[in-house]
């Protein structure tokens, strides 16, 4: 397949998309949904993340050099479309253009929250815990740049999700695809929810 | 004849592929049971534009005037169709008519099409009959599957969900949903299916299968309800299955 380039990209933007972003997206969601119960939960569940081995690999290999690839190629193909929901103004062309909506507003958002967590963290030596998060989302503007980061980043997973099954050829009757999409909006609401919980058990 | 009902029309013009386009209104006679392509001819005839000046007759494309040969899509009040078919008592006046700008625009409201036969050569949508010796009967088809693989062979090449993908525009080259559905059609055929696998891969050159980003437009848009999108996901299927037999596979043929 070298030759088709462009469908190797596409399948492996495809990819990388679930595995692994979004399954580090889903445990990272649920680890920190440990600040719910506790912020000696919190910091305890962030610390055995923070033990695992080879923890700069695992981070640049699960991390940072697939959400490159994702980010770069995404913005390429969100810059590619010409939106037109207000001619064709049906469900799938309104998900079609949040998903393009949402991968920018997650792009801005991850930079900043990787820069405030991970690298503020390496040069400055701030440790990374319960209050500094607490700290964070205090400021009410940051807690809604929060709020709509993490809901964006929720939501381009979900239909994210949708269309991996589409684009693998697993979903292809409009049935199974009807199903999927109810699926997905699970995916979305249960994840939306936790997200939230965090970070309301943060900041008050 | 003093209260003589009429149609209001707002028509996008261009006189030329590379000239400026500009609106003109028009206010044509009602007649009971009018399509678009009658009041277009209705302008011929008689071209006064709405402000009683005399003006260049539109010009548009057309054939069949039934429906099956596509020439005459444009978008009427926002929508690609055929001016055929659409019905002037069932549009909301003014009447808009615009042409189909993801293609170059000829004159008017026709345009040239030409790619999507480019496409559809491409990705060899045709069964290869040619021999040097008569080659006989191909094999048969069952009856259920021939009436399935008529749905997709119904596409008439029109445009309209090309025009309707948010994919299909100036900035990427997709070959959009049409030629993609149409190997679906000649992989199935049995004859067909000896090309299968070159199919395959000029589906997945660059512009191909893979630039569909899921905005399923085309399935709602297809004036010929061609389950498009349907045949999209059953291409991504057998994409998978290419790509895995041709990295994986040595000896792989189909
Ligand atoms: S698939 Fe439908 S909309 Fe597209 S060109 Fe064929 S007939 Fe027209
Ligand atoms: S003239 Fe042939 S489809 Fe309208």
């Amino acid at each position: 397949m070298a030759e088709n380039r462009e469908f190797f990209n596409r399948r492996l933007h495809s990819l990388l998309g679930v595995v692994p972003i979004g399954l580090f997206l889903m445990q990272h969601l649920v680890v920190n949904h440990f600040a719910t119960y506790s912020p000696e939960a919190f910091n305890q569940a962030a610390h055995f993340m923070e033990g695992l081995p080879l923890r700069i690999f695992l981070e640049f290999a699960v991390i940072y050099i697939p959400l490159l690839f994702h980010a770069i190629y995404g913005v390429y193909i969100a810059f590619t479309a010409k939106n037109n929901v207000s001619r064709y103004g049906f469900f799938r062309n309104w998900m079609f253009l949040l998903q393009r909506i949402t991968g920018i507003i997650t792009l801005i958002f991850i930079v900043w929250h990787v820069w405030e967590t991970r690298l503020a963290y390496a040069i400055y030596g701030t440790e990374v815990n319960f209050d500094m998060m607490a700290t964070i989302l205090s400021s009410p503007f940051m807690f809604w740049f929060y709020v709509i980061g993490v809901i964006s980043a929720i939501f381009h997973f979900a239909n994210g999700l949708w269309s991996f099954f589409v684009t693998w050829g697993i979903t292809v009757t409009p049935r199974s695809q009807k199903v999927l999409t109810y699926a997905t909006l699970g995916v979305f609401i249960i994840f939306t929810y936790m997200g939230m919980a965090t970070l309301i058990a943060f900041a008050y | 004849m003093a209260d003589q009902k009429t149609i209001k029309m707002i028509i996008q013009r261009q006189d030329e592929p590379n000239a400026q386009p500009y609106e003109e209104e028009f206010e044509i006679p009602y007649r009971k049971n009018m399509n678009v392509i009658s009041a277009l001819m209705e302008i011929r005839r008689n071209p006064v534009n709405a402000k009683g000046e005399k003006t260049t007759p539109v010009y548009w494309d057309m054939g069949c005037l039934e429906e099956v040969c596509g020439a005459c899509s444009m978008v009427i009040n926002g929508k690609a169709q055929q001016s055929c078919t659409a019905l002037i008592d069932q549009l909301e006046q003014p009447v808009r008519l615009e042409p189909m700008k993801t293609f170059p625009v000829m004159r008017d409201l026709a345009v040239d099409r030409s790619r999507m036969f480019d496409s559809l050569k491409q990705v060899k949508a045709w069964v290869p009959i040619d021999g040097t010796y008569d080659l006989g009967e191909g094999p048969r088809m069952a009856e259920s599957k021939r009436q399935w693989a008529y749905e997709l062979s119904k596409c008439m090449t029109c445009g309209v969900c090309l025009e309707a993908c948010p994919n299909v525009n100036s900035k990427s080259d997709f070959i959009g949903p049409a030629p993609l559905s149409q190997v679906r059609l000649f992989n199935a055929h049995p004859t067909g299916a000896y090309h299968k696998a070159e199919r395959m891969d000029a589906l997945l050159d660059d512009g191909g299968l893979q630039d569909c980003g899921n905005s399923q437009n085309c399935v709602q848009a297809c004036p010929k309800g061609i389950p498009l999108t349907t045949s999209i996901a059953a291409l991504n299927r057998e994409a998978t299955v290419h790509s895995f037999k041709s990295f994986f596979g040595s000896d792989y043929h189909n």
